[in-house]
């Protein structure tokens, strides 16, 4: 498996909570113009273009020119190669807990006080 | 949707104190995590873990609140000190639950890591995490065999 260089570009993408909510409002209407879009949020119609041209880079919303004007939609598969970035480093997370689970239920624990403990060579079989 | 996140739980048949033992003395953390592991286990105290191939690795405990709760800042790549653009936050969460406790751990701020500290990140993990998931094969095979 191999870092797919999207990741990096999709994760600065999505870092930003405005063009979060623009690829919300994409993804909820289906398409939209720079200028409908910036009715919704407390920002100008060009810092939308500029937003909308960062998550068009990272392969998030493509533009589709329609007379005068240009439509953007959502690109859900270009958030593929990061849900399955995500999903193995979750996958490692899931070892961890395993491993975690393993240890607490071992007898005896890691929170049993050893009577008359001495550590050291002789203790308790050590891993 | 939520890229900046990775949210896991796991439910574990012991106490609470015994999960937060596993979870943060360092003779344990280093079977979970690394194969060597330092802990100054206070808000701010450094965490040191490490692959022996892959160098040592830095954290700083963020909030210490035994036995249900337990963060650190994980620093991305070798030898880096952890800070904003570099750095992920890891926060377990302890409930009791039925004869038992759920851990939950979640990581966030992924997208907050710059290009390389992404590369970086993933390099060691699909390293390790390797390592680790063919190991853990190996042991469930053992123990497959000794049963």
């Amino acid at each position: 498996m191999t870092h797919e260089p999207a990741v990096d570009e999709v994760l600065a993408a999505m870092a930003d909570p405005t063009r979060r909510a623009l690829l919300e409002d994409l993804a909820a209407h289906g398409e939209a113009t720079a200028t409908a879009l910036a009715d919704g949020l407390p920002i100008t119609r060009q810092a939308v273009v500029k937003h909308l041209a960062v998550l068009d880079r990272a392969g998030l919303v493509a533009g589709r020119r329609r007379g005068r004007e240009v439509r953007y939609v959502a690109r859900p598969e270009g958030v593929a190669a990061t849900a399955r970035w995500l999903a193995g480093l979750a996958a490692g997370w899931d070892r961890r807990l395993r491993e975690i689970k393993r240890i607490a239920e071992s007898r005896p624990g890691p929170a049993d006080p050893r009577p008359g403990r001495a550590p050291g060579p002789g203790g308790p079989a050590s891993r | 949707m939520a890229t900046d996140r990775i949210e896991r739980e796991i439910f574990i048949k012991a106490s609470q104190n015994r999960v937060w033992a596993a979870l943060t003395q360092p003779e344990h953390i280093a079977r979970w995590f690394g194969d060597s592991a330092e802990l100054d286990l206070r808000p701010g105290g450094k965490m040191v873990f490490g692959w022996t191939e892959y160098g040592s690795h830095h954290a700083v405990v963020e909030r210490v609140e035994p036995p249900s709760f337990f963060s650190y800042r994980w620093g991305h790549g070798a030898e880096v000190v952890p800070a904003a653009g570099n750095s992920t936050l890891v926060e377990f969460t302890l409930t009791p639950a039925d004869a038992g406790t759920v851990l939950r751990v979640v990581e966030t701020g992924f997208a907050s890591l710059n290009g390389s500290d992404v590369e970086k990140a993933t390099a060691v993990r699909e390293n390790t995490e390797g390592w680790a998931s063919e190991l853990g094969e190996l042991q469930q095979y053992a123990e497959g065999q000794a049963a």
